[in-house]
């Protein structure tokens, strides 16, 4: 089956993609020995991370993006995360609205995913999930990532080049976001570029940049563009591709794919652990009885956690 | 397994209401499903081929117009060719009566009349998804 799996994954066939990406996110056992044997065939794709507020058009760009990356005959990867409810554990996940003429394209492969467990970071899910697009053959995977949390400052440590996208008019937004996010954008987006504030925007933009920039000899450019009517699309792809140049000429690709396993292989392990711990049998009873003891002031929290800690890892 | 029922929600066809088939997918939500809502003006084609790579366990499919048969069908006979034996196909909107056996027959699971509480559609996915 593993093998079935694998071949099919290889030759870029939509279903097998599909039901390895299924079985990551359902945490099955079975999708390990494929992962592990995909490794050795990624490393090919130019990975895009596309994050900014909700509303700020990233599935429109994304959508503006396919279709001329189509044009330049390039395979396309998408990866769309929407937040999944901590009441419910559903999620609406509604991204595709805005992609559906993509669906006519057997080259572009999209794939929505609900941030589950990811307690708003990204997961390995994430990880496993590129990996598999990019053994697939492809050669842009561009990964849509919730525009709040953690998960926008994680998109860097998977993406080579990181898009964020404004929209005009929202002076206080620029400013109220969190210093890290100016510092993890390769390229500024302003998007919505009909409405008024552009310039305003722009200005801010750059103060902030200035302010909080990592000393590079490289400037980050800022594009504007209006997705709804397909401008600044070819400006942003060179710039993309401008990012992609500079990284390689730099070796600061490889340094980025480095930090990327690093990250990945620390999740993985965090991972691990955290079900070897939770999935132990008893370990429900174990928490409520210990419980009882700390509300009766028989144990402390700390020795209590350390007590089933030494269950779990001996 | 931490399997998680994987629904797309679709509105095949040219009209333009969804309001009935976004109330269906908060529904399935709030369920505790991942509902993929793919917007409107749907080809079959179209609506097969993000069902593989969502890799969805459900199709609904929500109709307002007279074209539902030919699209039914033809959503069933694409997933019959990409071997896609294990998604359900539900139908909702309004569908006349002496429609529902003939889809039925062909492999629809089931129609979900107008006014048809959320509740009974997330039972009767929940009860009948090929997991
Ligand atoms: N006025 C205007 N609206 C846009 C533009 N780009 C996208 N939109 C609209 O903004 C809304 C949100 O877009 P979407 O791509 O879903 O944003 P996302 O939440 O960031 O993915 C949609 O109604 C789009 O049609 C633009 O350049 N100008
Ligand atoms: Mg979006």
């Amino acid at each position: 089956m593993t093998n079935n799996f694998v071949n099919g994954v290889l030759k870029g066939d939509p279903l097998s993609i599909a039901r390895v990406i299924t079985m990551i996110e359902n945490n099955h056992e079975k999708a390990i020995p494929i992962i592990k044997t995909l490794h050795r065939h990624t490393g090919k794709a130019h990975i895009i991370g596309i994050t900014g507020v909700m509303g700020s058009g990233k599935s429109s760009l994304i959508y503006e993006l396919a279709k001329k990356y189509r044009e330049k005959n390039k395979k396309i990867g998408i990866i769309a995360i929407d937040p999944t409810s901590p009441f419910s554990g559903g999620a609406l996940l509604g991204d595709r609205i805005r992609m559906m003429n993509l669906a006519d394209d057997e080259n572009v492969f999209i794939r929505s995913m609900g941030t589950r467990g990811m307690l708003g970071g990204l997961t390995s899910a994430v990880y496993d999930t590129i990996n598999i697009l990019d053994a697939a053959g492809k050669d842009i995977i561009m990964v849509e990532t919730v525009g709040v949390g953690q998960a926008e400052v994680d998109i860097v440590k998977i993406a080579d080049t990181t898009l964020v996208v404004l929209v005009p008019g929202l002076g206080d937004s620029i400013q109220t976001i969190k210093a890290g996010i100016m510092e993890i954008g390769d390229i500024f987006v302003v998007n919505k570029a009909d409405r008024p504030g552009v310039e305003q925007t722009i200005a801010e933009l750059k103060t902030m940049l200035d302010l909080t920039r990592i000393v590079t000899e490289r400037e980050t450019p800022i594009i504007t563009t209006i997705a709804r009517e397909r401008k600044g699309i070819d400006e942003l792809i060179n710039e993309i591709e401008k990012h992609k140049k500079y990284l390689k000429k730099n070796n600061m690709f490889e340094e980025k794919r480095r930090k990327r396993y690093e990250t990945e292989l620390v999740e993985i392990i965090k991972r691990k652990l955290t079900s070897l711990i939770f999935d132990e049998t008893n370990l429900k009873e174990k928490i409520q009885s210990l419980t009882d003891q700390i509300l009766k002031k028989e144990i402390d929290p700390h020795t209590a956690a350390e007590e089933i800690l030494t269950r779990v890892i001996k | 397994m931490e399997k998680k029922i994987r629904v797309l929600v679709a509105k095949p066809g040219l009209d333009g209401h969804d309001r009935g088939a976004k109330v269906v997918a908060r529904a399935l939500r709030d369920a505790g499903m991942e509902v993929i809502y793919s917007g409107l003006h749907q080809t079959a084609e179209q609506i097969v081929r993000t069902a593989i790579q969502e890799d969805v366990d459900v199709i609904g499919l929500s109709l307002l117009s007279g074209a539902h048969m030919t699209l039914f069908l033809d959503v069933i006979k694409l997933l019959k060719k990409h071997k896609m034996n294990n998604v359900i196909v539900v139908g909702g909107g309004i569908i006349p009566e002496e429609d529902v056996p003939r889809l039925k027959k062909e492999g629809v699971a089931e129609i979900f009349g107008p006014g048809t509480p959320t509740d009974e559609i997330v039972d009767f996915i929940k009860k009948n998804v090929k997991q």
